[in-house]
């Protein structure tokens, strides 16, 4: 297979971004780092870890980290890019793992679900309320963007080199990873699930969406979807 | 006349002549212009004439001229924050895209020789999680 990129978004994730980014470059021939904007260490220990480091000035959110992140892997001659959280929260075997759907060369798009059980996989150790916030994220992404998905929220997914040189983030925010579906879509991408573990440490989940930026997040699908 | 009627007058007089000014400064296109013009120029005539809310309230059926006045401020308000809510997003997508390109100028300039070493790579199998 060609070459595979992982893209890791980082806003202030000092803490675990060196470790993320060691165990990522095992399994990828280069890891970009996109640093929001941190006001931390993120950026040096990402580059000392091994990463490849794209600096936003200011920050811009998930969304526009990712886009930036998707051009960088593109512009590095990327054949896959798989994109995963700096918070630890998804393992670098599960990386591995999307990458090598992609390269069955049947899809597009690969999510990282950790709704579905199988594979040997720890699958519902996901909190409750993580729970009840992603079947909310998915009935509205299915309601807007009319595909469902069992993980519309996760932070673990694979591009295709046609994916990753067409796909056009909008959205600078959370709500990208809906739109990471619209864009599935609007672009016809084939799409595939694969499953993945649930890994939520206290960290991870002190970082992760709060109730307050999920209904935020919602409301900017709604109105972008009928007026953006 | 009384006080209030006094000061909305003297504002919208005042709305009036900052629409002008930009107008010939050439900041205001015309349509933008008549538009303020008519607007300012009906705060005028409502406040001086209250009656003229009236009838126009009555002849579209809405109760007082008062009345009317508050809800097509509501409709102009929604619509203003409507748009405004637009304009912001447009700006952020355009900030993103300033950022985004000075990140990746950035790449480009620090971008090693093809030649680099990158780390070594874990096998296929060994990528994979154990059976369970």
């Amino acid at each position: 297979m060609g070459k595979q990129i992982i893209v890791i978004p980082a806003y202030n994730e000092e803490a675990t971004v060196a470790q993320v980014v060691r165990e990522a470059v095992r399994v990828a021939d280069a890891v970009v780092v996109v640093d929001d904007g941190s006001r931390d260490r993120t950026s040096a220990l990402a580059g000392e870890a091994g990463a490849i480091v794209v600096r936003h000035a200011v920050n811009r959110g998930l969304g526009g980290a990712l886009g930036t992140g998707i051009a960088a892997a593109v512009k590095l001659g990327a054949d896959a890019v798989v994109t995963m959280d700096a918070d630890g929260q998804h393992r670098a075997a599960d990386a591995a793992r999307v990458f090598q759907r992609i390269g069955q060369g049947d899809v597009d798009f690969v999510i990282g679900s950790r709704m579905i059980p199988g594979e040997g996989e720890r699958a519902g150790k996901m909190p409750i309320h993580r729970v009840l916030f992603n079947a909310v994220g998915n009935a509205l992404t299915y309601l807007l963007f009319g595909v469902w998905v069992t993980d519309s929220q996760s932070g673990l997914r694979g591009l295709s080199r046609r994916a990753a040189e067409t796909v056009d983030l909008r959205t600078n925010g959370m709500e990208v990873s809906s739109e990471f579906i619209k864009e599935v879509r609007e672009k016809h991408w084939k799409l595939a699930e694969i499953s993945i573990p649930a890994i939520y440490t206290e960290y991870s989940l002190s970082k992760g969406q709060s109730f307050l930026v999920g209904i935020k997040t919602a409301a900017k699908l709604i109105l972008r979807r009928f007026i953006g | 006349m009384t006080a209030i009627q006094i000061v909305l007058v003297a504002f919208s007089v005042f709305a009036l002549s900052r629409a002008l000014l930009r107008f010939r400064k050439g900041g205001l296109p015309v349509i933008h212009l008549f538009t303020w013009l008519v607007f300012w120029a009906g705060v005028i005539v409502a406040v001086v004439r209250p009656a003229t809310t009236s009838a126009v309230a009555a002849w579209v059926r809405v109760g007082r001229g008062t009345d009317l006045v508050m809800y097509l401020s509501v409709v102009a308000l929604f619509y203003l924050l409507f748009r405004m809510f637009g304009k912001i997003e447009e700006l952020e997508r355009q900030i993103t895209r300033v950022v985004r390109a000075a990140a990746l100028k950035d790449l480009d300039d620090k971008q090693p020789p093809p030649s680099r070493t990158l780390p070594p790579r874990i096998p296929e199998a060994a990528k994979l999680p154990p059976p369970k």
